[in-house]
């Protein structure tokens, strides 16, 4: 595939640097909102919406934006876009907008978004940003929707709600089954992935919080990839 | 006045150990995954969210309050927080670094880091949603950050402890602490019967 292409950027996104797994990225709502597969899926997609269209305005105005000032102003884009999507979700999505509650103007810190507008969207043209953003987006979308499915599949004996049988370990719709079910699914992906790429052992992807993610460990890896795609 | 205070104590207890803002609202997620290695940088951590968080939740609590409420412009919150709290946190390195500087060097490094710990916004916003005024949100924020710097440093402490067992590989690193956290999210649930 082409460097930088459509189909290569959703690839990108949705396999081989998928945020959830892979990456380990927006830890908060992968925990906090996968009660369910359906808020898994509200919240998946409705970042991916946001950082389809931060990642288009970035890349759009990223010779505008001097560089001593470019961090501020990318939270100024994505949280006027959360602010647009937020009052979206609450005038025509009510269930959704209620289920996912604080969880949506949290997107603003959301290390994916500003993690991928550093990396990506301030060095690359708007087709590939956007399509950047919408492969992040589906990654994540995966990632959160698998996590909800086994939760509320374990935790309540349905899926999508359709009762699939009857009773279920409710611990796992509460906190602490986020917990085990993202250990177990990572534990399941090392043992999987064990022997063929032992150096790609998941470590956190905040491994000193989200800043540093966003200022350099993203970009650094950003920098590595391009130079590997342009090669 | 009692009452006023019994209401403040509530809060207090309720977002430090019952709705602990890690184990069981996941806010602030990256730093107790990322920074809790050690015991020392994990309490250096804490202390740097106690400062900020306590110092945020009153400057955004008024600030909602004094010119957005009044002004019709609630719907600005999420832009206005975020923005605030960012140079917030600029200007809190900056005063630290000229006035105190011994309390600069051991909490400088983590100040930056805070930005983006998303408990600093959740707890700006979740004192809107909650309806709590000025010296509520305060004691909201003081109580949220001292309730991340005890499951951090416990976790620490746990983690000081795994390096030395034997862990099956696949759940080397990540996964082994994930567990550890989910015991101790449902340890904390042992308090949901305090209020």
């Amino acid at each position: 595939m082409k460097a930088n292409s459509p189909a290569e950027r959703l690839y990108n996104g949705i396999i081989k640097e998928n945020p959830t797994f892979v990456m380990m990225l927006g830890m908060c709502p992968t925990l906090a909102v996968t009660t369910s597969a359906v808020n898994g899926l509200g919240m998946g997609l409705t970042t991916m919406v946001i950082l389809a269209m931060s990642n288009l305005m970035i890349s759009l105005l990223r010779k505008a934006i001097p560089d001593g000032v470019r961090m501020p102003a990318y939270i100024v884009v994505v949280a006027s876009f959360v602010t647009i999507v937020q009052f979206l979700l609450q005038g025509f999505l009510p269930s959704l907008y209620d289920s996912l509650g604080i969880y949506i103007p949290l997107i603003v810190v959301n290390c994916i978004i500003l993690g991928r507008a550093e990396a990506y969207a301030s060095k690359h043209g708007p087709l590939a940003s956007v399509f950047d953003g919408i492969g992040m987006g589906l990654g994540f979308t995966l990632g959160l929707t698998s996590i909800g499915i086994v939760r509320e599949l374990l935790g309540s004996g349905a899926v999508f709600g359709h009762q699939i049988f009857e009773g279920g370990a409710t611990i796992f719709v509460l906190a602490p089954g986020a917990f085990f079910v993202l250990a177990m699914l990572v534990a399941l992906q090392n043992k999987l992935k064990e022997g063929k790429h032992d150096k790609n052992r998941i470590k956190s992807g905040c491994a000193a919080g989200c800043a540093a993610c966003s200022n350099t460990l993203c970009s650094q890896a950003g920098a590595d990839n391009s130079e590997k795609g342009g090669a | 006045m009692g009452e006023q205070l019994q209401t403040l104590l509530m809060i207090a207890v309720g977002s430090a150990l019952v709705n602990n803002v890690v184990l069981s609202q996941f806010l602030g997620l990256c730093p107790f995954l990322g920074v809790s290695k050690k015991m020392e940088t994990a309490a250096g951590m804490g202390g740097a969210v106690i400062f900020v968080l306590t110092i945020s939740s009153f400057f955004t609590g008024l600030i909602y309050h004094l010119l957005l409420a009044p002004a019709g412009l609630e719907y600005l919150q999420t832009i206005v927080f975020i923005l605030v709290i960012a140079a917030l946190v600029q200007l809190v390195e900056m005063f630290l670094k000229k006035t105190i500087p011994s309390l600069y060097k051991s909490l400088g490094v983590y100040l930056p880091l805070i930005t983006t710990n998303c408990a600093v916004l959740g707890v700006a916003l979740l004192n809107v949603q909650n309806d709590y005024g000025i010296l509520e949100g305060t004691v909201n924020g003081l109580a949220t950050a001292v309730g991340f710097t005890i499951s951090i440093v416990l976790m620490a402490g746990l983690r000081e402890k795994i390096e030395y067992n034997d862990i099956p590989k696949p759940f080397q690193g990540m996964p082994i602490v994930l567990l550890t956290a989910g015991l101790m999210s449902i340890a904390f649930f042992g308090f949901s019967g305090m209020i």
